[in-house]
């Protein structure tokens, strides 16, 4: 990506990056620049969790222990999750708005660019610190990415760690909301009111405001954490008079709106591709707008669904059943608009577009699963079983993965002046597609056969689907390498993208030259 | 379905011998109480209003995929909303909500019926085994993975799980109960948190430390049921499962009568033996 950034600088001298080499990348403050080291990072954290993920999968895929022991099996299984949340989906998001939202809404770059250089370079430090547990005494935290007490408190010389490494993440997260609502806010060209933002910009001003709202709510839940360890504090320790499961609602009151934090932006990607592979404007982009909304709003008000065990007040436990069955709602307006988008439409299917479309169809399988464990009797039997793994593994990876895996294959050529190799994307499709459910789709049945999760071995009964989601496992892993070559090769040369790249999109980013210059938007667009 | 067969049947070629004895178990289980197939009942009920909604909305977006793409030849209609469309598709999927909500709420007010217990026992989460104590009985005992599991689950044991019988899910010590009697389980824990589930009886709660749950079951066939612990307790979360042996009165009360005797409840000796149990 860097070898053309430089290849265009060649034609645009007094445009190009102040700063060359390494000291361009630490200093830079030009959103594509930041943009590119979001997506970059994420994709390395992706390969970095992933291999963590095939070191889990490689112990699941007979019974007995094999290879690992069980106190590693479960650093593997936190460090799995906290790499993915917080190193790939989030930042690929953030990486996604940079380069994309200044484009789309006309800004010449972000409305605070020294914080938005900050906001980035703090995460390579977070998960320096992060990653480095894994060496430490004691090792890296075993207690789940949801650290409840006290069993966290058992972690070793990782723990202060963990909570400085959440610290620097909500840090850079707030700072990265921030800067996306305040340039969303007030650099918009003339004429683009609220009602006429691309999908994306809203989706992500809505996560914006969700990461500014929740943020800080973990902070103060890790904070008190480690008064807990450190500075003799109880709020979690029952023995001196603290609550354990007070944290459970502190930490999910982030959690549940963490989760649309992870999806909201995706549903964003998938309201810009529909529409331009379909040659037919998005279906109901008012309803779209509103749905999201209050997607963000229920998003507060159903967190203890993920604590139907731990024991609650009957009227709580069915008060939380309801909302969560609410976000059915207009979450199932969201699919009716992008299928009826697509009705009538003359449809294409280019690589960004298969993604697309797959994320309609696994989607709505979390979906349904999150309906069926949303109903408390039920969630009795799903709690903490492979169903639930099963469920968020698929609004996750075929959710929110898929969304980012287009969104980078719709805007790449825009970023590179390059076209992709178009063949090599779909074969990459197929592979993905395929693997993505030869994994996650045996856990539904692992779970309702009773496996729990987050074991390292596992009754005998559960071996057949376990060696399939193994197989499953290393065929999406490997699949993925296929990917980091069509964008290094992308990013090297390849057919010249045009302006608009694609068949009449909408939006102003494809109004800029592909690749888009170094800084864009000087004067601002006007938009009708 | 017949696709995922198949797909099923290929692989299963290539898996490692042994483990293609297992059974393909595909759902969730009836159990064997009355909440318990309540549960299942309701499962399979939003399963299927999910498999309807499915063939709905798939098969509109197939009909899609198939009718209309540019290789057809078709223009794009440039239509981009439909108030009465999004209302109904408002609409519809909150009456199907409150559908499913009815008997799910029917259902949580039986699971919340706890009164009048016939027997209470309480159970108490231990790193990495369960404690469970006969309040009336004045019985206690430990139950700790058995032996057989614990050294064949070993990093490089040289064992064949499939070799040893109930692999994981067998212990030392099984939890008696009368069959047909109402039984209420109060569950701590004494560390971390744990979780006693048990799938055969609909029955999933946390071990909290400071906190005490209750949940009860009334088992209607006699049997050894199996479940396992479901939270996340620390190394050995995976080797701490649950065994409840459901048996006729007069055998229940034979077996509680000799653990009553080798406990000594009753004599002097209970005192000592509670206080090594602690």
């Amino acid at each position: 990506m860097s070898a053309a950034t430089e290849h265009h600088t060649d034609d645009h001298h007094d445009h190009g990056p102040e700063m060359t080499g390494i000291k361009r990348w630490l200093f830079t403050t030009n959103h594509k620049d930041i943009g590119s080291m979001y997506l970059i990072f994420s994709l390395i954290m992706l390969f970095v969790g992933g291999l963590m993920a095939l070191v889990i999968r490689t112990e699941l895929g007979q019974p007995g222990m094999q290879f690992v022991s069980p106190g590693f099996y479960n650093q593997m299984v936190t460090m799995h999750a906290l790499i993915m949340i917080f190193g790939a989906v989030m930042p690929a998001f953030v990486g996604l708005a940079n380069w994309m939202i200044p484009l789309m809404v006309g800004a010449p770059d972000m409305a605070l660019p020294r914080m938005n250089n900050w906001s980035f370079w703090i995460l390579p430090a977070a998960f320096t610190i992060l990653l480095a547990t894994l060496f430490v005494p004691g090792g890296a935290p075993a207690g789940g990415w949801t650290m409840y007490p006290p069993l966290v408190l058992q972690t070793g010389d990782a723990f202060p760690m963990l909570i400085f490494a959440v610290h620097l993440m909500g840090i850079s997260s707030i700072m990265g909301a921030i800067n996306i609502i305040v340039t969303i806010m007030n650099m918009r060209a003339p004429g683009m009111t609220l009602l006429k933002m691309p999908l994306f910009v809203w989706t992500w001003l809505i996560t914006a405001y969700l990461l500014i709202a929740v943020m800080p709510v973990l902070a103060g839940a890790v904070t008190m954490l480690l008064t807990d360890q450190f500075f003799g504090t109880s709020f979690f320790r029952a023995a001196g008079g603290g609550d354990p499961v007070m944290f459970q609602h502190i930490f999910w009151f982030f959690g549940h709106p963490e989760v649309y934090i992870m999806i909201l932006p995706a549903f964003g990607i998938i309201s810009e591709i529909i529409p331009t592979f379909s040659r037919k404007p998005l279906f109901g982009y008012d309803s779209m707008v509103y749905a999201t909304a209050s997607i963000a709003f229920l998003s507060f008000i159903v967190w203890a669904h993920h604590m139907f065990t731990a024991g609650m007040p009957l009227t709580g436990q069915l008060f939380f059943m309801f909302t969560t069955m609410l976000i059915a709602v207009p979450t199932g307006v969201k699919v009716f608009n992008w299928t009826a988008t697509m009705w009538k439409g003359a449809m294409t299917f280019e690589t960004p577009m298969l993604f697309s479309v797959a994320f309609l169809f696994l989607f709505t399988i979390g979906g349904f699963s999150g309906l069926m464990l949303a109903i408390v009797p039920a969630d009795f039997q799903y709690h903490d079983s492979y169903f639930v793994v099963a469920h968020f593994h698929y609004v996750l990876v075929p959710g929110a993965i898929f969304a980012i895996i287009a969104g980078v294959y719709y805007w790449l050529p825009k970023w590179t002046g390059h076209m992709y190799n178009e063949t090599l994307g779909k074969a990459h499709f197929w592979l993905t597609t395929f693997f993505v459910n030869l994994t996650f789709f045996p856990m539904h049945f692992l779970g309702l056969a009773g496996m729990p999760r987050r074991i390292p071995d596992y009754a005998t009964q559960f071996a057949d689907f376990n060696f399939i989601a193994t197989v499953g496992a290393f065929g999406f892993g490997l699949s993925q390498l296929l990917f980091v070559y069509i964008i290094v090769a992308c990013a090297r040369g390849g057919k010249k993208a045009t302006a608009e790249v694609w068949d009449n999109p909408k939006g102003l980013e494809w109004t800029v030259p592909s690749p888009a210059p170094h800084h864009t938007f000087d004067e601002a667009p006007v938009v009708k | 379905m017949k696709m995922q067969k198949i797909l099923l049947g290929a692989l299963v070629t290539l898996l490692p011998s042994g483990a293609a004895l297992a059974d393909w178990e595909l759902n969730m289980r009836e159990g064997v109480t009355a909440i318990s197939r309540d549960i299942h009942g309701l499962h399979m009920l939003i399963f299927y209003v999910c498999c309807a909604i499915a063939v709905f909305v798939f098969g509109w977006m197939i009909l899609a995929l198939v009718l209309h793409r540019k290789s057809r030849g078709v223009e794009p209609a440039q239509f981009s909303h439909s108030t009465k469309a999004e209302i109904i598709w408002t609409l519809i999927p909150v009456l199907i909500l409150v559908g499913m909500a009815v008997p799910a709420t029917q259902t949580m007010l039986d699971i919340e019926d706890d009164r009048n217990p016939d027997i209470t026992i309480k159970a108490t989460a231990y790193q990495w085994k369960w404690q469970y104590e006969y309040i009336d009985e004045e019985v206690s005992f430990y139950s700790n993975l058995a032996r057989t599991s614990n050294d064949a689950r070993r990093l490089d044991s040289g064992i064949d799980p499939t070799t040893v019988e109930n692999y994981l899910l067998e212990v030392d010590n099984h939890v008696i109960v009368p069959v047909d009697k109402k039984v209420r389980v109060l569950i701590t824990s004494n560390d971390v948190l744990h979780a006693w589930w048990m799938p055969d009886f609909g029955i999933k709660k946390d071990a909290i430390p400071g906190y005490i749950n209750q949940v009860w079951f009334r088992a209607e066939e006699p049997g050894i049921y199996r479940g396992q612990c479901a939270e996340l307790c620390g190394q050995d979360h995976g080797f701490m499962p649950i065994v409840v042996e459901v048996l006729a009165q007069d055998e229940f009360d034979a077996r509680m009568a000799a653990l009553q005797a080798e406990q000594g409840v009753g004599s002097a000796q209970f005192a000592d033996n509670t206080a090594s149990a602690e």
